[in-house]
């Protein structure tokens, strides 16, 4: 689904310009349509930008871009704007300054437990997660068996998921998640926490799946798998690129600083 | 970028937002299903428990109000009944509709989909819930022996009326409510009022000279759009025109609103 519109031909996969993101922050009273009719007018309020608004820059200025191929590792301190940078990649803030353009499907896969009712039965929330994924409801019943044997679950399937555990949960997310063919693939490094054992069972398909994007971005504390899975690397510091280059060099310079 | 050009990109951005979102209708018509089933689910009563509570209310109220007004049950209840149905419909509409993207936070922040989905799913629900009412109107139709005619399918277009105001006032709300936090208390304030002011559990013809205070009240068209013609009479022109100037302004409200603002939802919620 690619809400941006058409756009020119260029062979990027992502392609982002000077782009910023900038938050407004609602304190108290400009969250109230009361006090917004009330005090309007009244002067004296601090630490407003030209449209009388306090705000926080997540992003500034950032450009960037990623052909066929790429596996980008975003590494940073928390706040830095790791997450950020991801949704805007996957559309969900549309900057106000600077342009975001992407070429193919952007699969973010975020918290992959995002859609699951707990008072449906483990069949129904795949047919949900896998809708919510893009895939077409035919596509789903023809590869639910696949990703009902890749849970493990079993009989549980047809039991409420309000009965599973934490860990059957992420199964069952990731059993979906996995089964799709992405083409921009938008990653937490959360979503790989929790079951270590499953994971490491699932890495012959975690590794299918990634490969079978054309681009993935990770954004990720865990420098170890920056290095393993990605190929370059974005170091972010305050909103702003401080080092973008091979993951491996960004890698050593972004423990050094952390170190010093 | 002028600031036309950038007006008429907007334009553009909500245009595409709105038809992609129809394009993903049976991603929708899942999220608003399941909505229905949530409330079924571990209730012995299941989807009668709905209706139920509806009859209930038209009953008691019937019963009550046809004693106030001295009017036989024969004559009120089923003018109650229609009207309370739909009310249920406008009530829920602007009781919830604040919540439309606040509550759908989740999904907001973590994938992107046309935001006029979420006011699909949250119409196709209210709609849902409206039709489980419709067997009570039926029942009591065969309980009194009135027979509407084929004019009662003249309630279909008032229905699909009421469902285009109900999604374009649910964007409305849904997207000041997102900026203004207040605006669901301040419409739910007015929502208890104009269920009062309104000609549901009374008749118009009781304001005697007065009438013009039920024919200046845009809820009581919208409902008599559908109720006239389920109690067998003709809508009044003044009625059907009264709701095509509605349906015009809620919907130019919602398109500017939506137009001006869609991309801003994602950073106030």
């Amino acid at each position: 689904m690619n809400l941006a519109g058409a756009e020119p031909e260029n062979e990027a996969v992502v392609r982002l310009d000077r782009v910023s993101i900038v938050f407004p922050i609602y304190q108290g009273g400009a969250r109230s349509l009361k006090k917004r009719v009330l005090f309007h007018g009244s002067a004296g309020r601090i630490g407003r930008d030209a449209d009388d608004q306090v705000v926080i820059e997540a992003l500034s200025e950032v450009s960037l871009s990623l052909m066929s191929g790429d596996r980008l590792a975003l590494i940073g301190a928390n706040g830095a704007g790791k997450t950020t940078l991801l949704r805007t990649i996957a559309g969900i803030y549309e900057p106000v300054l600077g342009s975001v353009v992407t070429r193919g499907l952007v699969s973010p896969m975020f918290d992959i437990s995002l859609g699951i009712d707990s008072d449906l039965n483990g069949f129904d929330n795949i047919r949900v997660r896998a809708q919510l994924l893009g895939l077409s409801p035919a596509a789903i019943e023809r590869r639910l068996p696949e990703i009902a044997e890749f849970t493990e679950l079993g009989d549980y399937l047809e039991m409420p998921v309000r009965t599973y555990s934490a860990g059957m949960i992420l199964r069952l997310g990731f059993a979906v998640a996995t089964c799709v063919e992405p083409e921009i693939l938008l990653m937490d490094e959360s979503i790989l926490a929790g079951d270590a054992h499953f994971i490491s069972r699932a890495e012959a398909r975690i590794r299918r799946f990634l490969d079978r994007a054309s681009v993935m971005v990770l954004a990720s504390h865990n420098l170890e798998l920056c290095r393993r899975w990605c190929t370059k690397g974005l170091w972010l510091d305050q909103g702003r690129i401080r080092e973008f280059g091979p993951v491996d060099a960004i890698t050593a310079s972004y423990k050094n600083s952390v170190v010093a | 970028m002028p600031e036309s050009k950038k007006t008429s990109r907007s334009f553009e951005l909500a245009v595409v937002d709105f038809r992609t979102a129809l394009e993903l209708w049976p991603l929708w018509v899942r999220l608003g299903w399941n909505d229905i089933l949530r409330r079924y689910r571990r209730s012995t009563l299941g989807p009668f428990w709905l209706s139920a509570s509806m009859a209930i209310s038209v009953i008691a109220l019937g019963t009550v109000y046809s004693q106030i007004f001295n009017l036989p049950a024969r004559q009120l209840m089923p003018h109650v009944c229609v009207g309370l149905i739909i009310w249920g419909f406008i009530s829920s509409v602007m009781l919830e509709a604040g919540d439309l993207f606040i509550g759908s936070e989740s999904y907001i922040k973590q994938i992107r989909l046309p935001y006029s989905l979420y006011a699909c799913r949250f119409v196709l629900s209210k709609a849902v819930i409206f039709a489980h009412d419709v067997p009570i109107y039926i029942a009591l139709l065969l309980y009194f022996r009135i027979w509407p005619g084929a004019t009662a399918f003249l309630a279909i277009p008032g229905f699909l009326l009421l469902v285009i105001n109900g999604m374009m006032t649910s964007i409305t709300l849904g997207l000041a409510s997102a900026r203004f936090r207040d605006i669901p208390r301040i419409v739910a304030s007015l929502t208890q009022i104009v269920f009062l002011v309104t000609p549901i559990i009374w008749m118009p013809e009781f304001l005697g000279p007065r009438s013009y205070l039920a024919s200046a009240n845009p809820f009581f068209h919208l409902i008599e759009m559908i109720r006239a013609p389920l109690l067998g009479s003709m809508p009044s022109m003044e009625t059907v025109a009264v709701t095509a100037a509605v349906t015009a302004i809620n919907g130019l409200l919602a398109i500017v609103l939506f137009t001006k603002y869609r991309s801003r939802i994602s950073y106030w919620i």
